[in-house]
């Protein structure tokens, strides 16, 4: 389990993480939802030791992440940030074998080969893993990335805006290898997600964050609802249910 | 054609550029005194070669940018502006001026310890901010410049000689004990790098990435800032200011390698370094009679490989 206490995080004098403190529940998913400018994206950053913290408790399976080594966390936890820019030139394969290296430090062995082949297969890009990332599709780029993550095999996987760019038929294919990597492998999932709709289907936990401080979170059954959405966006919501799925109406 | 082979033709190359370089013209006669004269030679562009090409990559590599050079550090500005200073302060008979190893090692500590001071003061209030570290260096690398360029105006005009000498690199007379020092640094630096060389990889995909994968980012960058610092000193302090060779050279070896392994890429740079040095050298003493410093030639190649980068890069 990631237990966040108090958490601050302040740009000169703007605290863009807002004494949050949230946890983040084993073998889930859980989405983190709310405005522009909520904080969401900080949070998982600090989560993910890739933006320091100003003040407040991380823990990862109780243990504070300060305390933590370096190496030994990359086992334990990863992260996908939403612009994934490399300056260099690598194919697929390549790619994703990085993501064996907190393993094996670069040298690979066959049982890294092992892992990286399947997480190639499991984001089913075996005919194109010898492609270079600058030869790919918007949503094949984010389906090499999050195969990177699959590869270095943590127990905690965050995932910031994994479906920005993507069009509706890739954002499900991914939402629901999302979901299998839960429900088989055991893993657990955060991530943040603009599109509520996306967020109702395959979540089992909802925080909301609003000015950097969270306003609602719950099981995805309480969240879904008129009022707090409402109150989180500003927006009127309509919510629907259909076929199992509660559906919300906001346009 | 396989990486390792690349690597073969480039070494072959270099190894025969070398031998033309060190036995042209040699006869029963003379042969004493000029390869007392060539291998030093030799040894001394191997080294600025090797120096220059490793700090250039792995200064790309933690800048996550291809089109800069540790020039940019302001430590060639520095080096200027240390030699302007002793002749403008001293007169150009002093000792430290006369004695090479003297100056070598004044120039070398002076140029350590301005980077030392410069990522202390800089990493310390902002963290891991390198390209607050890069603008700095760039202002005070002008400073030096404007500094240095006040004082020579105010010397004997026939000081300023001395310092011009200083002002392009030059492989023409070189100190053979500096020669011995500069080679244990380098070796001394590169039996540290060696662990780094997959860290550079992972260093290559961005910061975001290297933490994620486990990379103590701020440590490694600093750690690799000090020795981009060093080897720029040596390299300056041997022969003169010569970055610019680094950003033709690295690229040039990423062009032609097309690999993102450190491990590959740094023996081809430093391998097309020594080739272009050697060939840059034969072209001065042998075509040229000496009259070009072969910092002009490359400055003036590396000038125009660099319009073409930029261009290139804005195509993409």
């Amino acid at each position: 389990m990631i237990e966040v206490r108090n958490l601050v995080k302040e740009y000169g004098n703007k605290k863009v993480v807002d004494n949050v403190s949230t946890k983040i529940r084993d073998r889930s998913i859980t989405s983190f939802i709310g405005p522009n400018g909520a904080g969401k994206s900080t949070l998982l950053s600090m989560i993910s030791r890739i933006t320091h913290k100003n003040e407040g408790d991380i823990l990862i399976e109780g243990k504070e992440i300060e305390k933590w080594n370096s190496g030994d966390l990359a086992k334990k936890i990863s992260i996908l940030k939403q612009s994934n820019h490399i300056n260099i030139r690598l194919t697929i394969w390549e790619l994703v074998s990085f993501g064996r290296f907190p393993y094996s430090q670069g040298n690979l062995t066959k049982e890294d080969k092992r892992y990286i082949n399947e997480a190639i297969g499991y984001m089913r890009l075996d005919d194109i893993q010898h492609k270079y990332l600058d030869e790919l599709s918007g949503g094949q780029r984010q389906r090499a990335y999050i195969a990177m993550v699959i590869a270095q095999n943590t127990d905690y996987i965050l995932l910031d805006e994994p479906l920005n760019n993507l069009d509706m038929k890739h954002s499900v294919e991914i939402m629901k290898i999302l979901r299998r990597l839960v429900d088989e492998l055991g893993k657990t999932i955060a991530i943040v997600i603009h599109d509520i709709n996306f967020a109702s289907c395959y979540s089992d936990y909802i925080v909301a964050l609003k000015d950097g401080k969270v306003v609602e979170e719950g099981n995805t059954e309480k969240i879904i609802n008129k009022n707090i959405l409402g109150n989180i966006y500003d927006l009127d919501f309509k919510i629907q249910s259909m076929e199992n799925m509660k559906l919300c109406v906001y346009f | 054609m396989s990486i390792k082979n690349k690597i073969n033709i480039l070494g072959f190359i270099s190894l025969i550029l070398i031998g033309l370089f060190v036995f042209i013209g040699l006869n029963s006669n003379n042969w004493a005194y000029l390869l007392s004269r060539r291998i030093p030679k030799v040894i001394a562009i191997i080294i600025t070669g090797g120096a220059i090409a490793f700090s250039s990559l792995i200064f790309q590599t933690i800048t996550n940018n291809r089109i800069l050079t540790p020039s940019v550090l302001g430590l060639d500005s520095l080096y200027i502006l240390i030699q302007t200073f002793i002749i403008f302060i001293f007169g150009s008979n002093n000792l430290i001026v006369i004695n090479q190893n003297l100056n070598f090692i004044i120039s070398i500590g002076l140029m350590i310890v301005f980077s030392w001071l410069l990522y202390k003061f800089l990493f310390q209030k902002k963290k891991n901010n390198i390209m607050n570290l890069l603008l700095v260096g760039l202002i005070l690398g002008t400073l030096f410049q404007s500094v240095s360029a006040f004082m020579q105006m105010m010397i004997d005009p026939n000081e300023f000689l001395h310092i011009q000498d200083k002002m392009f690199a030059s492989f023409n007379n070189i100190n053979t004990n500096i020669l011995l020092l500069s080679i244990a640094i380098l070796m001394a630096i590169g039996l540290y790098s060696y662990r780094y060389l997959k860290i550079l990889d992972v260093l290559s995909l961005g910061r975001e990435h290297s933490i994620n994968l486990g990379v103590n980012h701020d440590k490694t960058t600093k750690s690799m800032l000090l020795i981009i610092s060093i080897l720029v000193s040596v390299s300056t302090a041997l022969v003169g200011p010569i970055t610019f060779l680094g950003l033709l050279v690295v690229n040039l070896s990423r062009e032609f390698l097309k690999t993102y392994k450190h491990k590959y890429l740094i023996i081809g740079s430093i391998l097309i370094s020594v080739l272009a040095l050697v060939g840059g050298q034969l072209l001065t003493e042998r075509v040229f009679n000496f009259s070009t410093p072969i910092s002009v030639i490359i400055n003036f190649v590396g000038g125009f490989y660099f319009i073409y980068l930029l261009l290139k890069e804005n195509a993409q």
